[in-house]
């Protein structure tokens, strides 16, 4: 065997710590190496030609490479290696950045480990044996999870190039917290009316299937050919009857039910459609309200209804869809601002949410886009807004910024003193984070054309001037510091909006295990690389948009949707896939027909096969292997190898690193 | 009084200074209601000052091996857990327990030694603060024995519901305002008990003892604390408003927790009232007890071994108007239920045609 070896500088990344040429050197001597230079970048492409001439040249048998991490360049190598006609899998990587020069200074040990580390990678590439990839069908569809504005507008970018669509909705209704929303910031364009044409176009695309009150039971298969359960909730109404007349709202007799589209501020009935446009508009009962179901008694909606739609003895349906890539896009759910005491903790009736105050704000909301006091449904003169409520806040654990409370809290100051031109407007706030185009020069808006007060600084309390103060003894006091002039402020205020921050959506990481993605300790999913990947995940196939990677607002969240809609029409514009040719084989000789492996592998990847005499062998499904080796270190006696990665490679591995190990003691 | 019931719950007591003196009446009734509840007191023998405002706004090594020598004769007792009623000696014992646990090097001359010849004199070779503690003290400094404050005692050990089953006499229509003070709840970290920003304790064991409790808003305010000696005038301003919110709230008497803020609020009253009728606003005769004093008078315990008599402003003639008003209201409503019967059996006795008396009409009243 003829072996080629190349350690890279990676300009001052590796040469300031490795000495690149003494590992060359010394490579010179291993078994089989024919050839060992350094190079200053050999992902460059001078690099790359110099290591396909010398394969050309030297007619070497495999080249090992000596730079970053395999998740960097491997990829890049591998090609190189192809195109002077060697086998992509005669290639090794050894990792002398990451894993040496970054980590220590020492220039002696860190030349030691990197000259260890190459002479792994060329006793493992001694053992390597050219693998080639098979291919498989892909399944052209997509699953969407989360009907907000992102996965609304990655259906529509999918379905638009030709990509059928499975869109999963938990609500009654497509939308999201955007079809709540009054305005949107900077430009008050009117939330709903801009969202609504694409709500309308999802309903009618003929290549999105819509699932609402659905959510994912399980996610089974691998990328281009997955298989998801979805458990459809029943709405008790036939929907394929119903018109979304609401002659059944009318006349439903549980009036009381808090009405969760306008956040509880207003009382909705037991069977509702959530808001005018909703889509799809139909009647759903919430049987934990409904006195049919709580009492058994009523029934009223049943006969009203002209369509004859209703149903009470409708089950849950499940259903199963095969797609060959997934798109999270679950949004965000609000911090609960109970848990504030100085806030009152939900005590003050008076003290309300940023987006209970959208509801109101809302012409379509419960009180026809008049702003009125929850307590007594007076107008109020004085508001305040108090930012970085459950954001930035180490001690209720949400040390982040939910990024678009400083432009809504603007939003809605700018509002207020709209809707209400003898009112104040008062904002308290930590730092103003107004990044976004536009988003600063809308904030100076709000502070110099609509004179809303900000006061740099946090609320120590609120409480109310009462109840024996006189004519103000419905106001609240806030409380808080002004921390530019450093004095104590207190200001009577009608009405105070919290602006609540950002949290993952409940259930999320429930979700994150079903899809075998990753996520962080507050439940956004994690991106495959930060910079680099941000709407891939660690899992193939399985995409992110929204704000279930992190809180965004409305524009973000459309980027990066119509930038995984892009990633799935580039995976799927491809007719077959390639597997990966690293996966488990099974040696029928050896095989015991024991079944330890069938049991462990997590990915349902191996399967028993029965022989003419009776007797079980295991056999591996290719397509569903993930090449993780458990079902390899799990038998017992070593039937299964995994390619690229068996027994003896590995041992070539150990071996040549303890002989090292004993070379260097012994002398 | 002393072997009304016994359980197992029995701790060390650490009274701290102001309850041999102006808060007597504090030391008192915490004593007599524990024992009402079966808690046992055993007192820390020899003790001595906690550490508190004196000596650790000089030397907090110094603070810090005053409220370890008391852990220490505390665990002489042999229990684990040192019972206080007043927060300031809670917070200086709590505080000294945690920066010795936090600074768990046991021998601080392992760290001296750990590097002779590193040439930063900031890094490695200061002392760690128990090494101070220790040799402040001559002996090692314990991590054994915690504090606590008696009301935590009483809610979490004994319950709320054991209280009010005890109850002899409910405060009936006795409208208190809880205050807590600043440091009873906080900081969060260190005291790990009851909500820092809107904590509960007081109000459910008031709620207990039969009593009306406002929402106070300021239950977590500074009263000026120990302000009085160096700016009067501080302390003049935060008291009253603390006075103003429980007037406004409508409270006719305000429980306290800790000795300083009573004497704010009760023997410097006259102090407070000067300052408000001097800014334009009004006086106030409200009586400000501890809380233990009303815990005790709801268990039935004998006033004398309240201290009510310390006291500068009277309870007696809250607790009279609070009967007197809970004694009308009854007679109120009684004429209310009365007067509802009578007009059901004139319904009953009508034929049943024309526009009936609505009921709905007079409950109201009621």
């Amino acid at each position: 065997m003829r072996i080629g070896v190349m350690v890279c500088h990676c300009g001052n990344n590796i040469a300031a710590t490795v000495d690149c040429e003494a590992v060359a050197a010394a490579a010179r001597e291993f078994p089989d190496v024919v050839f060992a230079t350094d190079h200053m970048y050999a992902c460059s492409d001078p690099g790359q030609g110099t290591i396909e001439k010398t394969i050309r040249e030297l007619k070497l048998d495999g080249v090992v490479v000596a730079s970053c991490s395999p998740r960097m360049h491997e990829v890049t190598f591998r090609r190189a290696v192809e195109r002077a006609g060697l086998n992509r899998y005669m290639f090794e990587m050894a990792n002398i950045r990451e894993h040496v020069a970054w980590i220590s200074l020492d220039r002696k040990r860190n030349t030691e480990k990197a000259i260890d580390l190459v002479r792994m990678a060329v006793e493992k590439l001694r053992y390597d044996r050219p693998l080639t990839a098979k291919s498989f069908e892909v399944q052209k569809r997509v699953l969407i999870i989360g009907a907000g504005v992102a996965g609304i507008q990655a259906a529509l970018d999918c379905a638009e190039g030709g990509l059928d669509v499975v869109l999963v909705e938990r609500k009654a209704s497509i939308g999201g917290v955007m079809s709540k929303l009054d305005k949107t910031f900077p430009t008050i364009d009117c939330s709903v009316c801009v969202l609504g044409p694409k709500m309308v176009d999802v309903g009618q695309h003929p290549r999105i299937t819509l699932h609402t009150l659905s959510e994912v039971e399980e996610l089974s298969g691998y990328v281009g050919n997955f298989e998801v359960t979805i458990r459809k909730k029943t709405p008790y109404v036939d929907w394929v009857k119903c018109t979304g007349c609401g002659a059944c709202l009318e006349k439903c007799p549980s009036r009381k039910v808090p009405d969760s589209h306008n956040e509880g501020i207003s009382t909705t009935t037991a069977i509702t459609i959530p808001f005018p446009q909703a889509i799809p508009k139909r009647a759903a009962i919430d049987p934990t309200v409904c006195l049919h179901f709580t009492k058994g008694t009523c029934g009223v909606c049943k006969k009203v209804c002209p369509a004859d739609a209703i149903d009470y003895d409708l089950k849950d349906e499940v259903v199963t869809e095969k797609v060959g890539a997934v798109i999270a896009a679950t949004g965000l759910d609000l911090f609960d601002h109970r848990k504030c005491g100085e806030y009152g903790g939900g005590r003050y009736p008076d003290v309300i949410t940023s987006l209970q105050y959208e509801r109101m704000l809302s012409a379509s909301g419960p009180t026809n886009g008049h702003i009125q006091r929850p307590s007594d449904g007076a107008e109020p003169k004085t508001v305040v807004f108090i930012s970085c409520v459950g954001s930035r806040d180490r001690s209720v654990d949400r040390p982040y910024c939910s990024n678009f409370c400083c432009m809504y809290t603007a939003k809605q100051a700018i509002l207020t003193r709209d809707h209400i031109p003898d009112s104040r407007a008062y904002v308290f706030y930590m730092d103003i984070r107004a990044t976004g185009k536009g988003y600063e020069e809308f904030v100076r808006r709000a502070q110099e054309e609509y004179e809303v007060q900000y006061i740099r600084g946090r609320v120590a309390q609120i409480y109310p001037l009462y109840p024996l103060a006189g004519p103000e003894g419905n106001q609240l006091v806030v409380r808080g510091a002004d921390t530019l002039l450093g004095v104590q402020v207190e200001i009577k205020a009608d009405l105070v909006v919290l602006a609540v921050g950002a949290e993952s959506a409940h259930g999320a990481p429930a979700l994150a295990e079903k899809l075998r993605i990753s996520y962080d300790a507050y439940g956004f999913f994690l991106e495959s690389h930060p910079k680099l990947r941000p709407v891939e995940t660690n899992t193939v196939g399985v995409f992110l948009a929204g704000a279930c990677q992190a809180p965004k607002d409305i524009p973000a969240s459309v980027a990066q949707a119509s930038a995984a809609a892009g990633k799935v029409l580039a995976l799927l514009s491809k007719d077959k896939l390639e597997s990966d040719p690293q996966i488990a084989q099974v040696q029928a000789m050896r095989c015991i027909g024991c079944g330890k492996c069938e049991r462990t592998c997590p990915f349902g990847a191996i399967r028993m096969r029965e022989l003419r005499d009776g007797a079980k062998r295991a056999e591996v499904v290719e397509t569903v292997c993930q090449g993780c080796g458990i079902c390899s270190v799990t038998c017992p006696v070593r039937a299964i190898q995994l390619a690229h990665f068996t027994d003896s490679q590995l041992l070539a591995e150990v071996n040549a690193l303890c002989r090292t190990w004993t070379e260097t003691t012994g002398s | 009084m002393s072997d009304a019931t016994t359980t197992n719950l029995t701790l060390a007591y650490y009274p701290g200074c102001s309850q041999t003196g102006t808060a007597a009446e504090y030391d008192r009734s915490s004593r007599a209601c524990c024992a009402a509840l079966g808690v046992g007191l055993v007192d820390v023998p020899d003790w001595s000052c906690c550490g508190s405002t004196p000596a650790h706004t000089v030397d907090h090594h110094l603070a810090g091996a005053l409220a370890a020598r008391n852990l220490i004769q505390a665990e002489l007792t042999g229990h684990d857990r040192v019972a206080t009623p007043c927060p300031s000696c809670l917070a200086a014992l709590r505080t000294a327990s945690h920066h010795l646990a936090e600074d768990s090097h046991p021998n601080g001359a392992a760290q001296n030694n750990a590097s002779p010849g590193d040439a930063d004199p900031n890094s490695r070779t200061r002392p760690s603060f128990r090494s101070q503690v220790e040799r402040l003290l001559d002996r090692p400094a314990p991590l054994r024995s915690v504090a606590v404050s008696v009301l935590q005692v009483l809610v979490e050990d004994v319950g709320v519901e054991a209280i009010a089953a005890a109850v002899k006499h409910p405060l009936t229509g006795l409208r208190v305002a809880p205050y807590y003070g600043c440091i009873m709840n906080r900081p969060p970290g260190l005291m790990a008990f009851d909500d820092p920003e809107n904590p509960t304790a007081l109000d459910r064991v008031l709620t207990a003892c039969g009593a009306t409790v406002v929402d106070f808003p300021f239950k977590t305010e500074c009263c000026g604390a120990a302000f009085a000696m160096p700016r009067l005038d501080i302390m003049q301003r935060l008291s009253a408003r603390l006075l103003d919110m429980a007037a406004s709230c409508g409270a006719d008497a305000i429980a306290v927790a800790c000795p300083l803020c009573q004497m704010n609020l009760d023997l410097r009253r006259g102090q407070v009232n000067a300052f408000s009728l001097g800014q334009g606003g009004i006086g106030h005769a409200m009586p400000v007890p501890y809380f233990t004093q009303l815990l005790g008078l709801a268990l039935g315990l004998p006033e004398s071994g309240l201290g009510l008599d310390k006291l500068v402003l009277d309870l007696r003639p809250a607790l009279a108007a609070a009967a007197e008003r809970t004694a009308e209201a009854q007679k109120l409503s009684a004429q209310a239920a009365q007067a509802q019967k009578s007009a059901k059996a004139n319904g009953k006795n009508g034929t049943g045609h024309g526009p009936k008396p609505g009921c709905k009409e007079n409950t109201p009243c009621a």
